[in-house]
Order: C-alpha cells, then structure tokens, then sequence
C-alpha cells in the first residue's frame, strides 16, 4: 500500500446562506490520479480552492502526508508542495517561457535588489522541459506566441518542477482539441509513472480524462456520491449518474415533494 | 482551438543561414518597441531643422531638453502604473503641491536635502492614498485619482493662498536639483536620463518589474501564483507620485520659484501621451520606459518645432493632437507587423 498524500475529512464550506460543499471526504494516494468530476456549480472549484489554500473550509479537516494541517494560504499550501494549476494557467502572455516556469519562485542574482538572475533559470528550465519532453520552439519566446497545449504543458512541468507533491489540474483539456488534449494527458501519465506525484483532476468532461485517472469521484450539489477505482466503472455509468440527477432535479422543479 | 503546436519552428531556427552581425543587431532593433518612435523623432529632427534652421541651436536644444526632461520623468512613474493596469490621473498635482511642501519645511528650519525629501515623502503619501483606495476599497483608479487630482489642487492652492513662492537654495543643491549649468540644463537632463535607466532597469532585470508586467499582465493569474498584486500596484502609485514631486522639485529650482498652477492635468496628459507613444499598452502588461522618455522627446520635439516654425498656439494643440493620433496609429501598425512577421 502506497502512502497517503492528501485526505479531507467532512469538510463543508458556506457562503453567507448558500452551502457550497457539505461533509465532502476525499482520499488521495502517491502515484494516484484521481478525477474530480461533476457539472458546473457541484462544488468542484470550492474545493479546489479549498485544497490550494485560497478559501478556508467552514468544517472539516485537511490531513496532509498524515498529519492534519490549516492551509493559511496559496503560498502556505504551495511551500508544502500543494500546487495548483488553474484553468487560466497563471501564465502571463507578455513574459517569456523561462521567467513564466519561476514565476513568483525567481532565481536572483542579488538578493537585496532583488535582480533576477536569467541566465539560470534560462538553462534550468530550458534542462526541465527538455526531460518533461514539452516541445517548445525556445524558452526565450512569450507565451502569447504558444498553443494551448504547450501553454498547458509549461504550466504543468512548472507545477512539477516547485516540486510539487499534489497537482492539482483544474479541467485541464477545456477548450482544447483531440491532439491537444492527447499531449497533456501523456503529460500526465509521465508524471505518474516518473515522479511520485499525486494529481487531482478537475474535469466536466468525463470522457476525455477517464483513461488517465486511476479512481473517479463524482461531485453533485456540493457533494461526493460516487468513489470508486476506473477499472470498475465505465464513462456510461457517469453519464448515467449525472442524467438521473438531472432527471431528478427537472422533476423536483415541476412536481415538487410537499 | 485544435491548431497543431507549430512543429516546424525548431527546425528552421536549427538551420539558419547565419547572418551577418549587423544584420543580428539590425533586426533586433527594428523589432524593439523602441525603434518605431526613435525613427519618427529623428525624422521630425530633420523636418524642422529643415524648416527652421534654428532648431538644432544649442539655446533651443536646452528648451527642449527643459521640457522633455519634467515630462519624461512624469512619464516614467506612468509606466509603471499604467503596466500594472492601472493609471494616475493625479501626478500632475502632486509636481505642482511637493516645491510647496519642500519651501515651507524649509521655511521652518529644515535644511534643502532634508527638505527635498520630505516633498518626496508627501507623493509617496498621496501615491500611497491612491493605492489604498484602488486595491483595498476597488474603486477604479481612473475615479480614485480624478478625485485625488482636484483635493490635491485645492490643498496646493489652500496651502499656497495661489501665490507662488520663491526658494532661495544655496549653489550647491541649485546646481544638483535642476539648477542649469552654463546656460545648459545638465542636471535636469543627466536626472530624466538617470531615471529613466534606473526604471527601465527595474521594469526588465529585476523581480519587482516582472511582478508588476504579470500584474498589469494577467490579474488573477499573478494572484493564483501568489504575487502581491495589491503591493505591486500599490508600491508603484507611490513610486508615480514620487517621482511627480522629484519632477515638480527640479522644475522649481530650475525657474526659482513654485508655482500653485503649474503642472496639473496638462503635464499628465504630456506624460501619459509620452508613454503611449513610446509603445506602452493602456490596457497594461506591456510597456517600456525608455519608450516613454523617447516619447517625451518626440513631444517636445513637436511642440519646440511647432513653435520655431511660427505655428500659432491655438493651431497648435490641433496638429499635436494629429501627431499623436499618427504616430500611434503607424505603432499599432508596426507592431502588428513586428507580431506577424516575426514569429520570434
């Protein structure tokens, strides 16, 4: 049995009246991809934020290598090797490839003035990318100038090279096309086989990441109503899930229970 | 969008037909923001040098550089707000209210230096109230600094009884702080030069300047990897507005006296106008200082011609404003070739 790498327990979160996730418990794995899926507003992006540090759970605990902890915030869960790679990639177009893989986590020359020392993170992630085998014209371009797919791809091996210890993907093949999407999830699966990165996936789109994710769980109305290992269960069985829900809720609306 | 990573750039960058050193540096610059704008002033140099042969004259060569010089560093504090995607109405204000802070610390016993310093201090106070307001109240900062812009006028005014004041420094801080040598405004200019370097240096090798581009760049982004985006944008109002009272400071030794009505919106407009002509986006993330000290010269370079050659000041404004307009237009135009052509 591998070692745990991140656990919630019963973790609820509300916003004035309106609860956005009730007693969501979630287990996590090294070496495990694990697929977060459900529609948009189940809760997926509370609690990613949530688990990245940015938003403080109204209840529940947050237990990390084992041992319970309080994420202060985004950096507080980044030094600790939680690294959170958003759907707007927090790639900043007008700035080079190299200065984009440190950003925020600058090399510098002089400390004191806080000079930046491009020569090194040139070459370093120039080694990085070359091994996470992103294929890129040059490191010295914008970002504006990269695909999707390779902007996606920096922003991974960026999050693997601060070392991170949980990825977290938030619907990483959004707005992407089939080859696109293909690169990024090859990506994904180096990272599991390579470095003992635990990763969560954020999706909506239950076809495109169900082959790379090891366990699904499914998200609806805040919360989680479906855990099981891939090998046991099928995309139809989601879809099927998900339709029942809406079914459900569509019945609820126009023959409401009294 | 299903468009395939663009595989055949690696290939053709692996080959290439090693060009001449010249050549290198030749497209480096023709590809640098700053080319386009240097190009227009050296043409305008010719055009009015043609026209009114006292242009290159050393005495007009010194008007200029007065002018330039203020705007320019005005313009290099713009910069830096407008890339972090946001814009100070208000520095204007601030040139005009730091000489009278200065005067009446020295009035009060408080020698030059000290005295300088405190003008400063009083733009850093006002940068750091437009900050505030901005980030931690989100109030746009096109209204926080429209209203900072009028309170600080009054209070100028209030303070000066719109009078102005004549400093009386000793030779030495005359001659350091603007002062002109021989006839020459050497100190204002090795000053607008020094800063503008000192900010284009800032903007591009260190942490503080890639911090502010990810800010003006992407806003959420920058926050998700965990910059300080309200420092950032709140450090450089400061660093706007004290430059604006080190500008208004020089300005007072050079003329010997501070004027309550100096300043203000007009020379805002000159600064900000610099900075987009010199290749700054107003949407933010992108920008350069040496642009905008460029784009000051061009200015003062139009209105000392426009001058030489007898245009009236009331047409004037009309051609300045044309030129303003023409010259950005042929930057977007060129930058969009630069985009296109380029690939790298």
């Amino acid at each position: 049995m591998s070692e745990e790498a991140l656990r919630t327990e019963s973790i609820s979160k509300s916003f004035g009246r309106v609860t956005a996730l009730r007693d969501v418990s979630i287990r996590l794995m090294r070496g495990e991809v694990l697929g977060l899926l459900g529609d948009n507003g189940a809760g997926k992006s509370t609690l990613m934020k949530i688990l990245t540090g940015f938003h403080r759970p109204t209840t529940g605990k947050i237990f990390f290598e084992g041992k319970e902890i309080e994420l202060k915030s985004v950096s507080h869960a980044r030094a600790l090797g939680i690294e959170p790679v958003y759907q707007d990639l927090a790639l900043i177009n007008e700035v080079n490839v190299y200065r984009n893989m440190f950003l925020q986590k600058e090399l510098m020359r002089n400390k004191f003035f806080q000079i930046l020392d491009d020569r090194e993170m040139r070459r370093l992630a120039q080694e990085h990318l070359k091994q996470m085998r992103v294929n890129i014209p040059s490191v010295d371009v914008e970002i504006s100038k990269l695909s999707g797919g390779q902007r996606q791809a920096i922003a991974v091996a960026r999050s693997v090279y601060a070392n991170a210890k949980v990825l977290l993907l938030d619907e990483p093949t959004a707005a992407m096309g089939v080859k696109e999407s293909a690169m990024i999830l090859d990506v994904i699966r180096q990272l599991k086989e390579k470095a003992q990165v635990a990763v969560i996936i954020v999706a909506h789109n239950y076809a495109h990441v169900f082959d790379v994710c090891d366990r699904v769980n499914l998200l609806q109305n805040g919360k989680i109503t479906f855990d099981r290992a891939t090998k046991d269960t099928s995309v139809e069985e989601l879809m099927g899930l998900v339709l029942h829900e809406m079914r459900e809720a569509r019945e609820q609306i126009e023959h409401p229970k009294l | 969008m299903p468009t395939e990573p663009p595989k055949s750039i690696p290939e053709s960058q692996a080959t290439p037909k090693r060009p001449s050193r010249l050549g290198v540096l030749g497209r480096a610059f023709l590809h640098s923001r700053e080319a386009s704008i240097l190009i227009a002033g050296i043409l305008l140099v010719i055009y009015f040098q043609s026209t009114a042969p006292a242009f290159l004259s050393w005495s007009n060569i010194a008007n200029l550089v007065v002018f330039a010089a203020t705007i320019a560093i005005l313009a290099a504090g713009e910069v830096m707000v407008i890339i972090c995607g946001e814009f100070d109405l208000s520095v204007g204000m601030v040139y005009a209210l730091a000489p009278f802070v200065m005067f009446y610390a020295h009035e009060a016993g408080v020698p030059y230096v000290l005295a300088i310093v405190l003008g400063m201090a009083a733009g850093a106070v006002v940068g750091l109230i437009n900050g505030l307001i901005t980030v931690k109240l989100h109030i746009p900062s096109f209204i926080t600094t429209l209203g900072t812009l009028f309170i600080i006028n009054g209070f100028t005014l209030t303070i000066s009884g719109g009078f102005p004041v004549q400093p009386h420094p000793d030779p030495f801080i005359f001659a350091v702080f603007g002062g002109p040598l021989g006839g020459f405004p050497v100190s204002q200019l090795l000053w607008a030069v020094a800063i503008t370097a000192l900010f284009q240096f800032i903007l591009v090798k260190t942490r503080w300047g890639l911090h502010t581009v990810a800010t003006g760049g992407n806003l959420l982004g920058a926050s998700e990897v965990g910059i300080k985006i309200a420092w950032i944008k709140i450090g450089n109002f400061m660093l706007c507005s004290v430059l604006g009272a080190f500008a208004g400071m020089l300005d007072c030794f050079r003329i010997s006296s501070a004027d309550p009505l100096a300043g203000g919106t007009d020379y805002m407009f000159r600064a900000t106008a610099s900075a987009v002509i010199g290749g700054t986006l107003l949407t933010g993330g992108s920008g350069t200082v040496i642009g905008a000290f460029l784009g000051a010269v061009v200015l003062g370079i139009l209105s000392d011609g426009f001058t030489l050659s007898g245009v009236s000041a009331y047409t004037f404004d009309m051609i300045l404003g044309g030129a303003i307009l023409i010259t950005m237009v042929i930057n977007v135009r060129l930058s969009k070739l630069r985009a296109a052509g380029g690939g790298k």
